[in-house]
C-alpha cells in the first residue's frame, strides 16, 4: 500500500502539528483510552499529596501527537524505528507544536530510508520531548 | 530502592485483543483526524485490512496486560514520583483492529544516578501477532525520583 516514493531531501520540514490545549478532560479520556491509570495525570487531590502542584500531562500524550506529524506526512507502515526522551513535563492546559526534519537519507535493508529529527515544545518554548525516526521512503 | 534483583525478570506471554472501539477510543481522546484512524471503510479504502494500531499504541497493550512477573509498577516501591524517561519503538509488521497480540517483557537493567536520587528501569518487550510474527519491539526507560534521597 501507499508504494509511492517521495522525494525526499536532507533538510526537509514536515508541516508543523498543533494540539491542545491539553485539559483535564484530555487527561481524563487519553487514561481511558491508552490504559495509562497513572495518578498523577487524573487525580489533582493524590498529585497535590505527592507535593506536586497539579496534575500534568502523559509523555506518551505528547508522543501519540508527534505520531500524527509522522503518520500526515508519511503513511504509518513507513516506519520502521523511532525513539524520544522525554525531557520536561507537559503542563496543563499547554498547547504542543510537534516539528520534524529531514537530517539523512540512507540505503538500509534493501530500502531508501530517510532520518528525522523531532521535538515538541510547549507554547512558552519549552522543548517537552525530542527524538528521531527512521521511515522508508 | 528498586530492588535489582529484578534485573532479568522476564515476563509470562500475555494476550490482549486489538479492540477496534479502542483504537476509535483512542483516536477521539488524541484528536486525531485522519479517518483511517477511526473509520473501517476509509481504513479499507487506503489499503488497509482494519483500522490500524496506531504507532504508540503498543505501549497501551503493555498497560492493558500487565505482566505478573517483572510489572514496574508492582517492583517500583513509591509511583508518586515516576517518570517517563525514554520510549522507543522498532517496527516489523503493522498490527489491526481484530488481531490478538501476545507480549513478552524482560527487565533490561536497573540503575541509578545522582547518589540514588534518580533510578532507572529499562524495559524491552516483544510483540507479536496472532501468526507468531514479530511486529514491533518496544523500550521503556522508566525514572524514579526519590524526593527523599
Amino acid at each position: 500500500m501507499a508504494a509511492i516514493s517521495k522525494s525526499v531531501a536532507v533538510g526537509d520540514t514536515l508541516p508543523d502539528h498543533v494540539q491542545g490545549g491539553i485539559s483535564r478532560t484530555t487527561l481524563a479520556l487519553f487514561a481511558g483510552a491508552s490504559n495509562d491509570y497513572v495518578r498523577l495525570h487524573i487525580d489533582s487531590d493524590y498529585v497535590k499529596e505527592a507535593g506536586l502542584p497539579d496534575v500534568f500531562a502523559h509523555g506518551m500524550l505528547s508522543m501519540a501527537y508527534m505520531g500524527q506529524l509522522l503518520t500526515n506526512w508519511m503513511p504509518q507502515d513507513r516506519l520502521r524505528y523511532w525513539n524520544v526522551r522525554f525531557l520536561a513535563i507537559t503542563p496543563l492546559h499547554a498547547t504542543v507544536t510537534c516539528r520534524g526534519e529531514v537530517t539523512e537519507v540512507f540505503e538500509e535493508g534493501g530500502e531508501q530510508r530517510a532520518r528525522l529529527k523531532l521535538s515538541v515544545s510547549t507554547q512558552d518554548g519549552v522543548s517537552t520531548l525530542d527524538g528521531e525516526a527512521v521511515v522508508a521512503i | 530502592m528498586i530492588d535489582k534483583s529484578h534485573i532479568g525478570t522476564v515476563s509470562e506471554a500475555r494476550m490482549i485483543d486489538i479492540e477496534k472501539g479502542q483504537l476509535k477510543f483512542f483516536a477521539k481522546a488524541t484528536g486525531q483526524t485522519d479517518p483511517i484512524y477511526f473509520d473501517d471503510d476509509a481504513a479499507r479504502a487506503a489499503g488497509h485490512p482494519a483500522i490500524p494500531m496506531p504507532p504508540t499504541f503498543a505501549f497501551s497493550l503493555g498497560l492493558g496486560a500487565p505482566p505478573k512477573n517483572g510489572n514496574l509498577f508492582d517492583i517500583i516501591p513509591d509511583l508518586r514520583g515516576i517518570l517517563h524517561g525514554e520510549q522507543s519503538f522498532t517496527y516489523h509488521q503493522m498490527l489491526y483492529a481484530g488481531d490478538t497480540a501476545t507480549l513478552i517483557s524482560t527487565i533490561r537493567d536497573i540503575y541509578e544516578k545522582r547518589n540514588g536520587a534518580l533510578e532507572f528501569v529499562v524495559q524491552d518487550t516483544d510483540v507479536k501477532n496472532q501468526h507468531g510474527a514479530l511486529c514491533i519491539q518496544m523500550r521503556t526507560v522508566t525514572v524514579v525520583r526519590n524526593m527523599q534521597a
